[in-house]
């Protein structure tokens, strides 16, 4: 393998890292506050990108405006999901509300094939993002750029907001201890409703990403990067937010380099993913970074 | 009273017509997947029963009953549903389904109750192997791989070729393996194989993998969800070669999915609506378009055909009697279709002609035709 096509695979699996980080902190943060794995947070991604399409492709919005609102609306469809699936649940045991997401990921998928048909659909790409930098023979997209940055940039806020807001005060309390948070005078509906907000939005702003590089939407597009963004929340220790952002660029590396450098294996790339998964739970269950303790207890 | 006699005359009647029905009818069934994952294929597929039923309604003097039920596109209830044509519904004779792994166990149920089928599309060897009464109108996953290794080395003179296949997949596999074969043989060079499982949307290191290999060609033998990632990725990352693949990808979407990225990719088919060869196919075209205001298929065009051929069958047999059926549709040598000449061979193998067809300026174009 040439020096430049060594970096060529770098930058792509940095690129495909920062999708994976993007929606790895989604779905720790609702981990992080509620304990609940949100196995729905997969088919809000997916939902995110057809509330775009829809918007840019039908109502013929213009970009700016598309985005803001798929993000918001994809928002709001994760804090209704919580009001109806997981609220009535939050006083039974874990298991309940896992199962409960795991049926709210089954009905967004089927509902979304129903609605949008399981036909895929192109993604329209506006062209800045289509655009090419060579640097040395190494192509990188913009929207690779993109990726990376925004990931970065929304982890900054995120953190902001958890460590230096009443609301992140409160979520924070809320994951210590949801009763005595209640009884401080804590709003706790409203703040979950928060959490399952910004986390949908981030689901959203990674799926659009997402459909900008890989530009084909279809409703069961959100599995895989559901499950990937699950292991790298896990790998980083999931409920840990730098954690599942460095889980995610490592995952993204990892899967890229083993198709560089076994490509007799390329075709096994997903299940060593989920190799990676077993390994951490086995042998560091509580990610690579371990939990954020002082919060716990 | 009156009650009771009308309702006894009603029984009569009943009886009377379905015993008038069944001396005047032939019934055929029909297994397709009609919901489910292949539900587009199904649906193409009963566009060219539907019309070639409307234009030749009757054989032998006797109005055709279709038949047809939904498999679903699972493998279990395509079984069901030709257990359920042959038992209940009483068929002579049952056509589809669409996708192999539909056609592989009802093929097993048809051959073990001695019941003729014939199936369209189904391109797996496995759907005719070792049964008598299984046939198709189409030909099978090797001789594709074979007719795309030719045309890249005799018609677009090319030596470096790259594979990109979907590992979990039997259709791409075998043609990969075919094509590979074949290629070597004609003094080809296969620079890089590289896998992928359906499903996958990032290919960015597969495709690096392609452009450092050297390769002048892709031929990336999946389905076209895939295949319009594929390209695109390809193209953004800078390949330049041509991109060649099977049948899976002669379907339209793909240029809407891949846009200018499609341009100039081929595919082997069945059939190439724009370039009719024959009088037979003009006249499908056109009756074609007038049922249902758009081009014909490949999948439309071999249903057509699959039905067409079943009831010379029956013609040449000249009775309703299974039997007689399958060994009438086991000599078959000179049926024209609308998607060319079909002969039969020892296996219930059609022996056909594949067509070349390309995209250009975001349409499929009949390209060559290359003879078995």
């Amino acid at each position: 393998m040439s020096f430049n096509i060594f970096m060529q695979n770098v930058v792509n699996g940095l690129s495909l890292g920062g999708l994976y980080a993007l929606i790895a902190i989604g779905y720790t943060m609702v981990y992080g506050i509620l304990r609940l794995i949100n196995f729905a947070h997969g088919d809000i991604f997916m939902l995110g990108t057809y509330f775009l399409f829809y918007a840019v492709a039908i109502f013929h919005l213009p970009w700016w405006l598309s985005f803001i609102l798929a993000i918001i609306l994809t928002a709001l469809t994760g804090v209704l999901t919580e009001k109806i699936a997981y609220r009535p649940l939050r006083n039974s045991p874990r298991i309940s509300l896992l199962i409960s997401a795991i049926g709210v990921s089954f009905f967004l998928q089927n509902a979304g094939i129903v609605t949008f048909s399981g036909i895929p659909k192109a993604f329209p790409r506006p062209d800045i993002f289509k655009k090419i930098l060579i640097i040395a023979d190494i192509r990188i997209q913009i929207v690779n750029i993109n990726a990376i940055v925004i990931s970065l940039l929304f982890l900054m806020i995120l953190l902001y907001i958890v460590y230096n807001t009443k609301t992140g005060l409160a979520m924070r309390a809320i994951s210590t201890d949801t009763e005595t948070a209640r009884l401080m005078a804590i709003d706790v509906n409203r703040t979950i409703s928060i959490t399952f907000a910004i986390g949908s939005a981030l689901a959203a702003v990674g799926g659009i990403l997402w459909a900008l590089k890989y530009p084909q939407i279809n409703p069961l597009m959100g599995i895989i990067p559901g499950l990937k963004a699950f292991i790298a929340a896990v790998v980083g220790g999931i409920g840990n937010i730098p954690g599942a952002m460095v889980g995610g660029f490592l995952l993204g590396f990892t899967e890229i380099m083993l198709v560089a450098f076994l490509p007799r294996l390329s075709g096994y790339r997903d299940a060593f993913a989920f190799l990676i998964l077993i390994l951490i739970l086995l042998f560091k269950p509580d990610g690579l970074f371990g939990k954020n303790v002082q919060e716990k207890v | 009273m009156s009650y009771r006699i009308l309702l006894i005359t009603f029984c009569l009647l009943f009886v009377v017509s379905s015993l008038v029905l069944a001396e005047n009818t032939i019934k055929i069934g029909v297994n397709q997947p009609m919901t489910g994952q292949m539900a587009a294929g199904g649906e193409l597929g009963m566009k060219g029963i539907n019309l070639a039923h409307e234009l030749r309604p009757t054989v032998l003097g006797k109005k055709i009953e279709l038949i047809l039920v939904d498999n679903k596109s699972d493998k279990v209830d395509a079984a069901v549903a030709a257990t359920k044509l042959i038992e209940k519904d009483k068929v002579i004779a049952i056509l589809g389904s669409y996708g192999s792994s539909m056609s592989i166990p009802s093929g097993e149920v048809a051959n073990k109750n001695g019941i003729p089928m014939l199936t369209a599309t189904s391109t797996n060897p496995m759907v005719t192997q070792g049964k008598e009464y299984v046939f198709r109108a189409c030909f099978i996953d090797p001789f594709q791989g074979e007719v795309m290794a030719k045309f890249t080395h005799e018609y677009l003179k090319l030596q470096k070729v790259a594979l990109l296949i979907d590992i979990a997949n039997d259709y791409s596999v075998g043609l990969a393996k075919f094509y590979k074969e074949t290629f070597e043989k004609l003094g080809g060079e296969i620079v890089a194989s590289l896998y992928y499982q359906a499903g996958d949307q990032d290919f960015s290191a597969q495709i690096s993998q392609i452009i450092s290999s050297g390769a002048q060609a892709l031929f990336f033998p999946s389905y076209f969800q895939d295949a319009a990632l594929i390209a695109i990725q390809a193209r953004d990352l800078g390949f330049t070669g041509e991109f060649l693949g099977g049948d899976t990808l002669h379907n339209p979407v793909i240029v809407d999915l891949a846009k200018e990225s499609s341009e100039g990719l081929f595919a082997s088919t069945f059939f190439a609506p724009d370039a009719p060869t024959t009088e037979i196919a003009a006249n499908f075209v056109a009756k074609f378009k007038e049922k249902y205001d758009e081009l014909p298929n490949a999948v439309s065009t071999l249903t057509f055909d699959a039905y067409n051929l079943m009831l010379d069958s029956i013609e040449k047999a000249g009775s309703t009697e299974p039997e007689a059926i399958k060994n009438a549709l086991a000599v078959t040598k000179n049926f024209v279709g609308a998607g060319g000449p079909i002969i039969i061979n020892e296996e219930g193998d059609a022996i056909k002609p594949a067509v070349i067809v390309t995209i250009k300026d975001g349409e499929f174009k009949y390209y060559t035709t290359i003879q078995p």
